[in-house]
Order: structure tokens, then sequence, then C-alpha cells
């Protein structure tokens, strides 16, 4: 069972499917899960805190808006767990302000640095494109050699 | 406003399900999982479950209730368990925010449950229809036609 990034990292569709055929999918739930239920001084635990601007520094730079680095301390520990990514290019519900926008350049450009097996697919926009696109995600996630 | 309160749920997984069916409800998916519940906590909504406890029995809670309609219910993990006081709307005082993700996709999901209703369809895969259209917007032989139908 390989541990795979999703991006977007909510999206329920590759969150499903990712599991269905086997594997962890890496999504913000997990950090967030891990941040509300770890005791600390703020009570009731938050979800964001401001040394999380500081921890983003690991993945983006100083210069870098906290907004962008308080993102990439959800999901630069994810990136750095990751085997693979699955990735939906230019998905609109993540269309969001410059510091959304931003991250969502940096988490893609990271998961390619990173050099991990990726997969880059479109949602689709009629049937017969969500049977190449289950069809696609189920290759990449069974090909024989491939994710363990 | 919120008072103290320790990390509620803590070692727990909280998981959606939803459901996208003709044939099933999420009533019915709820009497499934209520018949193998054994120690998770499950909470009925709109448009399916949220289950929460520990991650194995989560799990096999979820493997029962897919059996039910296997390429019509989704599962995502979920950061808050049910019912938490910074974001459930009983004690936000309104309507929550959030869920524009769910909405996005459950609008196509169905194209989904297709694919994965054909998986094992011995039949070829179809010409991927999005790589052969222009995606820069209508093409000059389109454009053509529409000019001669209105003629």
């Amino acid at each position: 069972m390989a541990e795979v990034f999703i991006y977007p990292a909510t999206s329920l569709i590759l969150s499903d499917l990712v599991a269905r055929f086997g594997h962890k999918p890496l999504g913000t739930a997990l950090s967030v899960r891990e941040r509300i239920q770890t005791a600390g001084l703020d009570s009731p635990p938050l979800q964001m805190t401001p040394d999380d601007a500081k921890k983003g520094l690991r993945w983006a730079a100083v210069e870098v808006p906290s907004g962008v680095r308080g993102r990439m301390s959800l999901f630069g520990p994810l990136i750095d767990r990751a085997e693979a990514a699955i990735i939906v290019r230019n998905p609109e519900f993540a269309f969001g302000c410059m510091g959304c926008a931003r991250t969502d350049e940096l988490v893609e450009f990271l998961i390619r640095q990173k050099g991990v097996p990726t997969l880059e697919l479109d949602y689709p926009g009629n049937e017969e494109e969500g049977i190449i696109f289950v069809r696609k995600v189920k290759e990449f996630l069974t090909r024989p050699g491939g994710l363990s | 406003m919120i008072g103290p309160i320790p990390p509620l749920y803590a070692g727990t997984v909280t998981k959606y399900v939803f459901i996208e069916s003709y044939k099933t409800t999420p009533a019915d998916i709820a009497a499934r999982a209520y018949e193998v519940s054994g120690g998770v906590m499950i909470k009925e909504t709109c448009f399916g479950l949220q289950i929460t406890g520990k991650e194995e029995e989560v799990d096999r809670v979820i493997s029962h209730v897919r059996e039910v309609d296997p390429a019509h219910i989704y599962v995502k993990d979920r950061g808050f368990p049910p019912g938490d006081p910074r974001r459930c709307r009983a004690n936000l005082g309104g309507a929550r925010p959030g869920y524009f993700g769910h909405e996005f996709e459950m609008g196509f999901i169905r194209r989904i449950s297709i694919g994965l209703e054909k998986i094992d369809s011995p039949a070829e895969i179809p010409a991927p229809e999005s790589e052969q259209k222009d995606k820069e917007g209508l093409s000059v032989k389109r454009l053509m036609e529409l000019i001669e139908q209105e003629a």
C-alpha cells in the first residue's frame, strides 16, 4: 500500500478512487485531524496557528507571503510522505485568492521536483471521459511493478 | 463563544460516506451501517453518513456499506469529528461555510460512477474526446458550419 498525494487535496473523487484501489490517499483532512487532536496551548486546539507560518519555511522562502507558508504547513508534510501523486489540472473549485493560487503552483512544483510517479488528469466532461478517468487512475495505481 | 475543551475523539478517524444513486438512499446505507456499527459513531446526513471511530472499525463498517451499491458510494477522510464546536452550525449561529468542493464534484460524480461500472468491461477505452477537441475555443471549421446552418 503506497501513500498517494492527491491534488486538489480535498477531492472526494480522488480520495475515494485511491482508497478503492488499495492505497492511502494523502489529503488535507489528515493534516487537519492531526492538528485538532493534538493538545496544546490553545483550547480547543486550533487547526491553524501563528506557528504554522514558521513551519511553512521548510517549503517556502521567508519572503513568500505567510498565507502560502501557512498552507504549506498543511500540504508540505503530506508531500514529504508521498510515494506517488495524482493531480487534476486546473480544478475549477480550487480557484481562489493569490495565496491559494501560489500555493497550488508551489505544490505542483514540489511534487514534480520530488520525482515521484505522477498522474495528471482533467475532470471528466462527459461519460466517456469518466470511463477514461477511472481507467487511467486504476492503471496508474495497479500497474505491475508500480506502486507497492 | 466556545469554552475551553480538550481535543475531542483523540485517536479516532472520521470519514464521510457520500451516496449518489437512483436506487439507494442515505437512509438505506444508514440502516446498513447500523447492522455492523459496533463501537463506531454514525451521524446521518442528507448526503450519506459521517462515521467516527477507530480506523479499522470505521473501515470495516465502510466496506459493509459499500457492498450495497459499490459504484455509487464514495468515501473520504474528514479532519473534524461530527458536532465539533468549531465547525458545527449548532454552535456557530447559522449555516456553516464549506462543502464547496463536494458540491462541485457531486455535480459530475455520476460520470465517475459510469466509469466504475464499466471498469471491468472488455470494451476498449474510448478515444479521449478532450484531446481531439480544440481547447482554445471555437474552431474555424465549426464556425463555418454554424454560419452555413444560419444562412
